[in-house]
């Protein structure tokens, strides 16, 4: 949701109602800046510090020195690529679902919703209003063996008797697109509403017929919402761990679930930190590639 | 009413060379003016030309680069927004949409520390005839309404000077007349001075005692509606004020009070208290609505074409191609000497000497027309 | 809409024109129902007699709703919660604003990396934001518990509140400042008769999504929290022996609590924008 607001350009006028300069902004951002330093800056260099550290022989569990050993790093992604990897094919897929789902819902809300428009957004984020844990076990009912959706899949002819959904890749998917479907959807909303429905009429007008107009004056127009929503849904899902652990099978696990049971089953610290600060920097120049590509850069 | 907060000196505003800069950009460029107090006076330009600065200098919401500006003997050049005695009604309004109508208006008052408004704020409304809707929320107003408001909201104060800027800008045509003459009715009513700024050259002439017209930072001219109309001193002010025929001439002689100008074989007279250069080099100017379809005045061109026609109403414009590459514009008033000529007739044009202005031929013939007529 | 004489199309075929016309409308209801389905079952699962396990159905019963407590930890672990969401939400409700501001009204140096700070916790995947605060914990030899997640809530929650308010103050017409300033208003009375009303709104909503992203969140508590429980781990943890029907219950009261909190605040805005 943060994208959506920060992609309304700046309401300027001749005087663009900024102050001279002064010290009040610097007390105004100071505890807040303070805060984010602490307890965000610090520790990415904390995790830095912690990635490069090895256990004393014979120490007690738990107990690192700084050794600055950063083959630590080849030694963890060797133990966890393939995790690695399907954690941004499975982050991949999932933004593909979610922009499938969330483009014809957002243009549904923008253009044809008339006066319920309020009403439907409030639907899209109603959801979200249960605890996401509870709604991912309900996903592992709804695609439960003897649940409804496989049953329905099994009336097909050709469809094997041993046909599944849960503890698959696929169920894995479904859950992540599931659960950040209106970080997808309400950026798209938030670009596509403030399009003119007039452009839309006047490139008909002008001879484009729907599909023409959809990709020719729709699409760049929605843009911004487009690279704020895959962001907004790639990023969470390439780090989570919930619905791997709870949807998927051990060879579903994804990078967050190998940090999360480094840290509390294994205690082996060093690694999971190597793995953490290798998939924020990934992530970090995924962005940047990704922001420079799309040439949308008012997200920040 | 006195708050000690506020300055409270009567008098006439004064702005002594004032100049503007944004980095490169100068939008107001060593401007003085002297608004006597009391009067209705008109800054008038295109956009862009330095005049909304100019305002918000005066209002206080932003600080002159070089220059003076007072009213009275006091000098309010740095002085905070909120400590001179000038307010402005604001261009789209600004109503506060979260407070009612008449909080709106006692917002000033309440500011200044006055605790019982009631009055003051019902004797505002009534003078802009909205005393119904003291309760309702700005946004359940029309645009007309909003814009009384706005008025009743700045005057409520009782300003040395009244600020506005482009306020019926956002008005339909209509209304936009019916708001001038209101606009009018309360200055003469309350006998503030009201500074307004505005691109409509119909809007200022309509209600301004005084009008500056200003281009690119300067003041180009200022007098009477009538004086810069029939005696404008410079090609921009002719060609912004209205439609006006220039002919490109040279000055033959000067004496007895006329000069005699020649162009292409044809000679003009012009009063010389009607001629606004030294130069030899000028453009003869005469207005639309001066020239006849006639052939025996003192000024006069013969053998002209008619290219275009359009009936406009009270009125039939032509447009004329004189004997040289020059076209000129004729207004013929629909009433019993009509004319009615088609496009390819022969015609002739005269017009009267005292009709006759001179301006220096040093400048841009084309200066202040098809100026975009929007902000 | 435009009346053409034709011959009567056939049913299908009206049929298939009116398909294709609402496609959109058909499509957006699909992803509707794909929604609210995991909500619906929720729902309908917080009246299963579940005994100990709640994934199969057994029968109907209000047993859970007249007893939300009735399940060891449960209420316990919503109380952590909402404590934790109360605290973190007035914490970076109030740090968040002032950022806001002195970025949305105020002219200073370092106005980038202002910028690059707040939107970088947004681009962390929470798995790191989680892992790093820890490692920081544990360099420092503090215990995780209750005010290390109340540290880490706040953390997270600051971006969003900025760039909710800042969103807010953005769109405000400058000229109504100048306007307030034009009558007499100097800038405290500026900020509070004009500036503040008008920006409340904003705070509100930014105050509504920190303490929801606070409530539902795990990933970064559960690294943080030690052996504090909070409603998400509780169902977390609980998920892989059974959850008690009784979560359901709070899951789904929160669920028509929040949305009677939206819809309030709906008909409110309206209603005063009308009267």
């Amino acid at each position: 949701m943060a994208f959506l607001h920060g992609l309304s350009k700046s309401h300027t006028d001749s005087g663009s109602g900024l102050k001279r300069r002064s010290l009040t902004p610097y007390i105004l951002l100071a505890p807040g800046l303070i805060w984010l330093i602490t307890f965000f800056i610090i520790p990415i260099f904390s995790l830095a510090s912690t990635s490069t550290m090895v256990r004393p022989e014979g120490s007690q569990i738990g107990t690192y020195v700084q050794e600055l050993r950063f083959a630590n790093y080849i030694d963890a992604f060797l133990v966890s690529k393939e995790q690695y990897l399907r954690s941004f094919v499975y982050a991949g897929l999932a933004t593909i679902l979610a922009l499938a789902i969330a483009y014809p819902l957002a243009y549904a809300i923008a253009f044809k919703s008339g006066k319920y428009r309020n009403i439907l957004l409030v639907l899209v984020i109603a959801p979200f209003f249960t605890s996401f844990l509870l709604r991912t076990v309900a996903w592992t009912q709804i695609l439960a063996d003897s649940g409804p959706v496989v049953s329905a899949i099994k009336v097909i002819p050709f469809i094997d008797e041993t046909f599944r959904i849960n503890n698959t890749p696929a169920a894995v998917v479904i859950g992540l697109a599931y659960n950040f479907l209106p970080f997808m959807t309400l950026p798209l909303y938030a670009s596509l509403e403030r399009i003119d429905p007039r452009t839309l009429e006047a490139s008909g007008d002008l001879y484009a017929n729907g599909l023409t107009t959809f990709r020719k004056v729709t699409l760049p127009l929605s843009m911004p919402g487009l690279v704020a929503g895959t962001l907004l849904t790639f990023i969470p899902a390439a780090g989570d761990y919930v619905n791997a652990a709870i949807l998927g099978n051990p060879n579903t696990k994804m990078i967050g679930n190998v940090i999360e049971s480094r840290f509390f089953a294994v205690v082996d610290y060093p690694t999971a930190a190597a793995l953490s600060f290798t998939l924020m920097a990934t992530i970090l120049i995924l962005v940047t590639l990704y922001i420079r590509k799309s040439g949308t850069d008012e997200l920040v | 009413m006195a708050n000690s907060k506020v300055s409270q000196d009567t008098g006439d505003l004064k702005l002594d060379r004032v100049s503007k800069h944004y980095g490169d950009f100068c939008a107001v460029d060593d401007l003085s003016l002297v608004v006597p107090d009391g009067s209705f006076f008109a800054l008038l330009g295109p956009s862009g030309c330095g005049k909304t600065t100019t305002l918000r200098m005066v209002a206080g919401l932003e600080e002159p680069s070089a220059g003076t500006i007072s009213i009275g003997d006091t000098d309010i050049t740095t002085q905070k927004s909120y400590r001179r005695n000038v307010n402005t009604v604001f261009q789209n309004y600004a109503l506060f949409p979260h407070l009612t109508i008449f909080e709106n208006i006692a917002f000033g008052l309440r500011r200044r520390g006055l605790k019982d408004v009631k009055t003051e704020v019902e004797n505002a409304l009534n003078l802009v005839e909205m005393g119904h809707l003291a309760q309702r929320k700005p946004n359940q107003l029309s645009g007309g309404q909003q814009q009384r408001i706005a008025v009743a909201r700045a005057i409520v104060n009782r300003p040395e000077v009244l600020l506005l800027d482009e306020p019926l800008g956002a008005l339909d045509l209509k209304l936009r007349r019916q708001m001038q003459i209101e606009l009018k009715r309360i200055q003469t009513e309350v006998g503030i001075t009201f500074i307004h700024v505005t691109h409509d050259q119909e809007e200022a002439m309509t209600m301004a005692d005084t009008i500056a017209v200003m281009n690119q930072g300067k003041i180009e001219q200022m007098g009477s509606a009538t004086e810069l109309y029939e005696a404008p001193k410079t090609a921009f002010v002719a060609n912004f004020l209205g439609q006006c025929n220039l002919i490109k001439g040279k000055v033959t002689n000067r004496a007895n009070g006329k000069a005699v100008v020649s162009a292409k074989g044809h000679t003009f007279e012009v009063p010389l208290s009607r001629v606004a250069t030294d130069n030899d080099s000028v453009f003869v100017g005469v207005r639309p609505e001066k020239l006849r379809l006639d052939d025996n005045g003192i000024n006069s061109i013969k053998d002209c074409v008619v290219i275009d026609r359009s009936f406009v109403g009270t009125s039939t414009q032509y447009l004329v191609k004189a004997p040289w590459d020059l076209d000129l514009v004729v207004f013929e008033q629909n009433d019993e000497g009509l004319h009615d000529l088609r496009v390819g007739d022969k015609v002739s044009l005269e017009w009267d000497a005292e009709h006759t202005f001179a301006l220096d031929g040093a400048q841009d013939i084309n200066a202040g027309s098809d100026l975009d007529d929007e902000e | 809409m435009t009346k053409v004489a034709a011959p009567r199309p056939s049913l299908s075929h009206r049929a298939s024109r009116w398909f294709s016309r609402n496609l959109i409308r058909i499509y957006a209801g699909v992803a509707f129902f794909y929604l609210f389905i995991p909500v619906a079952y929720t729902f309908a699962f917080s009246f299963n007699d579940a005994g100990k396990s709640n994934l199969v159905w057994q029968g109907f019963t209000l047993e859970n709703w007249k007893n939300p407590c009735g399940a060891p930890q449960v209420c316990e672990s919503v109380v952590n919660s909402l404590q934790i969401g109360v605290i973190s939400t007035v914490l970076a409700t109030i740090l968040g604003t002032m950022i806001a501001f002195a970025l949305g009204r105020h002219k200073f140096r370092g106005r980038k990396t202002t910028n690059l700070l707040i939107f970088l916790p947004m681009a962390t995947p929470e798995v790191v934001l989680g892992a790093s605060l820890l490692a920081m914990f544990l360099n420092l030899r503090i215990n995780p518990g209750f005010w290390t997640v109340v540290i880490a809530h706040v953390m997270f929650c600051i971006s969003f509140v900025v760039v909710t308010v800042k969103a807010r103050i953005a769109s405000l017409d400058p000229r109504l400042e100048q306007a307030a300033m034009d009558l007499y208003a100097n800038e405290r009375e500026t900020f509070r008769y004009v500036t503040l009303p008008l920006v409340m709104p904003g705070i509100a909503g930014a105050a509504l999504l920190a303490f929801s992203l606070s409530f539902d969140d795990f990933i970064i508590t559960n690294f943080n929290s030690g052996i504090v429980s909070t409603f998400p781990k509780f169902v977390y943890v609980s998920a892989a022996r059974g959850i008690p029907a009784q979560a359901n219950v709070i899951g789904s009261a929160m669920f028509f609590i929040a949305l009677i909190i939206v819809i309030v605040g709906q008909v409110v805005s309206r209603q005063r924008k009308k009267s």
